[in-house]
């Protein structure tokens, strides 16, 4: 088993990183995009999955394990910040009866 | 039998479809199932990198945990009637610039940095990929080097839950 298996040898890094930049981009389109304050934050999560799945893959092809325990850090941080995040919109949706965005508009300029 | 590339190629056009679909979907429900399909890819993406701790942690955390925390969050902020169908964009083709104008950004960078130059990114230990499993390495980087992040992530998730249940008890708690 001392051969470079075939997945890493036949893909390049590039298109991990082409991958990664669609998740990314898709996310953040969707953040734009939207209105609704949960579809906002499932966008969010997109762009934390792309970063943690660039992090896997140099971790991989530089044979270092320390990228996946950052990846390990980043998903408890995302599970910490998605119990607060939705407790809020929980909160804002007992407050103003609806999810959307453009309703809080009191710090708008 | 079919090459692991190959493998890569599906799960990958499946991670890209589900996420774009997630975008452009009117339907709410529709949008965090497809959530779904695309972690679970990711997942798989991960096995294709030798990260298999990754890939149980990405299931466990990300559609055992986040998922169901936001069907719950759909669940309790949608009325029966606006399920179908959110209320539309504003300004869609201003966003759709500022994201091409990320992509395009992001597409330059790679494309014009030598990527591949990186200090050690030439020297791949096949020894290193094709252990039993990448726990080995992780959990004695997790209690030498990183004990102290990983105690503080602990205290994070402790601090995150208390929050949480005292934001969304609301004025019950006196």
């Amino acid at each position: 088993m001392n051969e470079i298996p075939e997945v890493i040898r036949t893909i390049p890094l590039n298109y991990y990183l082409f991958l990664s930049t669609a998740l990314f981009v898709i996310g953040v389109t969707g953040v734009l995009l939207r209105r609704n304050a949960i579809i906002i934050f499932m966008c969010i999560e997109l762009m934390l999955n792309a970063v943690n799945l660039l992090l896997v893959s140099f971790s991989a092809y530089r044979s270092d394990p320390n990228g996946q325990v950052f990846v390990f850090f980043i998903m408890a941080v995302a599970a910490a910040e998605v119990c607060v995040g939705l407790a809020i919109i929980v909160m804002i949706y007992r407050n103003l009866q609806s999810t959307d965005v453009h309703l809080l508009n009191k710090l708008k300029w | 039998m079919i090459p692991v590339s190959v493998i890569f190629y599906v799960f990958a056009t499946l991670v890209a479809g589900s996420g774009l679909f997630m975008v452009l979907t009117k339907n709410v429900l529709y949008a965090a199932f497809s959530l779904l399909i695309c972690l679970l890819s990711l997942a798989a993406i991960y096995v294709c990198l030798f990260a298999d701790f990754a890939a149980i942690a990405q299931i466990m955390i990300y559609v055992g945990g986040v998922l169901v925390l936001i069907l719950f969050g759909l669940m309790l902020s949608l009325k029966s009637s606006d399920a179908a169908q959110t209320s539309p964009s504003r300004n869609p083709i201003k966003s759709f610039l500022l994201a091409a104008s990320v992509l395009v950004g992001l597409l330059f960078l790679i494309f014009n940095s030598n990527i591949t130059a990186l200090p050690g990114l030439g020297n791949i230990q096949p020894q290193f990929l094709t252990q039993k499993t990448s726990i080995y390495h992780l959990g004695i980087e997790f209690i030498t080097t990183f004990a102290l992040p990983f105690e503080l992530a602990s205290l994070l998730l402790l601090a995150a839950l208390v929050g949480a249940a005292y934001i969304s008890a609301g004025s019950k708690i006196k």
